[in-house]
C-alpha cells in the first residue's frame, strides 16, 4: 500500500485555537463591537441582520485590523505599526477601545507567551498599544504565522457582535453560530487579503496595508460611549 | 511555576502582572491588599462597601473598584456619599457577565487596580483595595489571580434557605455575611436556622449577621477586615 505523505502542519498552528478561543481572558467579553448601538438603532433585529451587520465589519474594520496583525506577526516595527492603526482609527471612543484591550490582550499575552518583545511594546506603550498590534506580536512570540494572525484579528470581528447579539436580542445561539459558518468563505479572504498586504508593508512601509472603515461604526461609537445605561463598554 | 522562575532573570518586568500571586508591586513597595465583594442582587454589597469605607478611612488608605453590570450605580452610589474621594473609586465594565469579569477574565479588574495603586501612590499608596461584584448568582467566585480575599453577601430577605442551599459562594467564601437582620421577623426568616445551615455547609469558616441600618451595625466585618489585613502585613512584611 502507498503511503500517504505527511501533512504539513503550519508552525504553532494550535496556537491559532487558543488565541482565537472566545475564553482567551483578554477582555473581548465587554465589548459588542458596535453590535448593542446597532441593535438599538434596530439595524441588527434577526440572524439576517446581524450577518449583514457583521459582513460589513468584516470587510471594513476587521480588514484593517487583520493587516495591522499580520504586519506585527510579520516583524514590522509594532510603534510604527500602533501610529499607523491610529491613522487608521478616527473615532476617538475606538482608539480608547482599542487601546484598553490592547493592554489587556498584552498582559495575557505576556502571561502565555512571554518574550522580549512584548516586554519592549510595553514597557513603550504603558497606557496599551492597538490591540491588534498586540494580538500580531503575539502570535510572532506564539511562533504562528502572520496569515494565522490575519485570521484570528478577521475572526474577532465577526465573533465579538455575533456573541454580544445573542445576549442583547436572546437571538438563538444556533443561529447566530451559522451566521458565523456563513461567513467562512469571506473569512479566509480577508485574512489572504490582510496577509498579502503585511508581505508587500515589509517592503513598502505601512502605508500597503488595508485602510478600510466604516463611518457609521465610528459615529455609533461615539455616540454608544456617551450612553448612561450600556451592557457593553463598546 | 517554574517556568515563572526561570523567566524572571530574562523578562524582570514580569512582575508588573500585578496577578494577586505577587504581594509586590513593580516599584517593590507591598501591594494592597485586596478583598472581593459579591452576592445576589441588592444583598448589601456596596451598603457594606460604604459601611466598610467609613468606618476604616481615617485609619487606612483605601480604594473600591466596582462592577455594575449596565450602569455606574454602585460608584455613583459611593461618590454621592462622599464615602472616598472620587480618585479612589473606579467602575469596570462586564459587558452583561459580571461572573466572567470577576473570575474568568480579570484583566480590566486587574487594570482598574493597577491604576489606582499608581493613581494614589505618590500619596503614600494603598492599603486596602475593595473590589465589588455585580449582583450575581450563588455560584459567582472571585479569582485567587484577583483577589485575596473574598466576602460572600446574602441577605435574610432573599430567604432563610439561601444558606442550606450552598454553591461555591456561600460555601467557600472566607467570610459569609448575612445582611438585613432587622428585616427578619418582617421576612419570616429564622437566623438561629441559617446560623446552623451556614455551619453545615461552611465547617470553620466564619460567618457575620449584619444589619447595616443599625448604629455600627458593620462591626464583624470590620474586625474581620482588620484581621485579614495583620495577617497579610505580618506575611509580606
Ligand atoms: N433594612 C436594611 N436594608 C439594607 C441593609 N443593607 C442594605 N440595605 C438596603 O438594601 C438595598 C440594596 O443594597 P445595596 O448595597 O445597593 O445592594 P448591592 O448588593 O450592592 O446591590 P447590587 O449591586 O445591585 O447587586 C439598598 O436600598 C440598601 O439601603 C440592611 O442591613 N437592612
Ligand atoms: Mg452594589
Amino acid at each position: 500500500m502507498p503511503t500517504m505523505p505527511e501533512p504539513t502542519v503550519p508552525a504553532a498552528r494550535a496556537a491559532l485555537l487558543v488565541l482565537a478561543d472566545g475564553r482567551f481572558p483578554a477582555g473581548g467579553h465587554a465589548h459588542s463591537g458596535g453590535a448593542e448601538a446597532a441593535v438599538k438603532a434596530g439595524r441588527i433585529r434577526d440572524a439576517g441582520s446581524l450577518e449583514e451587520f457583521c459582513r460589513g465589519r468584516l470587510h471594513t474594520a476587521g480588514l484593517t485590523a487583520a493587516g495591522l496583525a499580520a504586519a506585527a506577526a510579520a516583524g514590522l516595527d509594532p510603534l510604527v505599526l500602533d501610529e499607523a492603526a491610529d491613522a487608521r482609527t478616527p473615532a476617538p471612543a475606538l482608539r480608547a477601545t482599542a487601546r484598553r484591550l490592547g493592554r489587556q490582550m498584552m498582559r495575557t499575552a505576556r502571561a502565555t507567551w512571554p518574550g522580549p518583545e512584548l516586554d519592549a511594546l510595553a514597557a513603550a506603550r504603558p497606557r496599551g498599544a492597538h490591540q491588534p498590534v498586540v494580538l500580531g506580536l503575539a502570535v510572532r512570540a506564539a511562533g504562528a504565522s502572520p496569515t494565522d494572525a490575519a485570521h484570528i484579528a478577521a475572526y474577532e470581528s465577526v465573533s465579538g457582535p455575533a456573541t454580544a447579539a445573542v445576549r442583547l436580542l436572546s437571538l438563538n445561539p444556533f443561529d447566530a453560530t451559522a451566521v458565523l459558518a456563513r461567513l467562512v468563505p469571506e473569512l479566509d479572504q480577508v485574512a489572504a487579503r490582510a496577509a498579502e498586504a503585511a508581505r508587500r508593508a515589509l517592503d513598502e512601509g505601512p502605508d500597503a496595508l488595508p485602510a478600510a472603515s466604516a463611518p457609521l461604526l465610528d459615529i455609533t461609537a461615539e455616540t454608544h460611549a456617551a450612553w448612561p445605561v450600556r451592557l457593553f463598554a463598546s | 511555576m517554574h517556568l515563572d522562575h526561570a523567566d524572571t532573570d530574562i523578562y524582570p518586568q514580569r512582575h508588573t502582572y500585578s496577578s494577586a500571586a505577587d504581594p509586590r508591586r513593580p516599584d517593590g513597595t507591598r501591594r494592597a491588599l485586596r478583598i472581593g465583594l459579591g452576592g445576589p442582587v441588592g444583598s448589601g454589597k456596596t451598603a457594606t462597601v460604604a459601611a466598610l469605607c467609613r468606618a476604616l478611612r481615617d485609619e487606612l488608605s483605601i480604594a473600591v473598584v466596582t462592577n455594575d453590570i449596565y450602569t455606574r450605580e454602585d460608584a455613583e452610589f459611593l461618590l454621592r456619599n462622599a464615602v472616598l474621594p472620587a480618585t479612589r473609586i473606579t467602575a469596570v465594565e462586564t459587558g452583561a457577565c459580571p461572573h466572567t469579569a470577576i473570575r474568568d477574565d480579570i484583566s480590566a479588574n486587574l487594570e482598574a487596580i493597577e491604576d489606582l495603586e499608581d493613581a494614589v501612590g505618590p500619596q503614600g499608596g494603598l492599603d486596602i483595595v475593595f473590589v465589588e461584584s455585580g449582583g450575581d448568582n450563588l455560584t459567582a467566585t472571585f479569582s485567587k489571580g484577583l483577589v485575596d480575599a473574598q466576602i460572600f453577601v446574602i441577605d435574610v430577605a432573599g430567604g432563610d434557605d439561601i444558606p442550606r442551599k450552598g454553591g461555591p459562594g456561600v460555601t467557600t467564601a472566607d467570610l459569609l455575611v448575612v445582611n438585613k437582620t432587622d428585616l427578619a421577623p418582617y421576612v419570616g426568616s429564622d437566623l438561629d436556622r441559617m446560623a446552623r445551615d451556614a455551619r453545615a455547609q461552611r465547617g470553620d469558616l466564619p460567618v457575620a449577621f449584619t444589619s447595616l441600618v443599625a448604629e455600627n451595625g458593620v462591626k464583624p466585618v470590620v474586625d474581620w477586615v482588620r484581621d485579614r489585613l495583620a495577617a497579610w502585613s505580618a506575611a509580606h512584611a
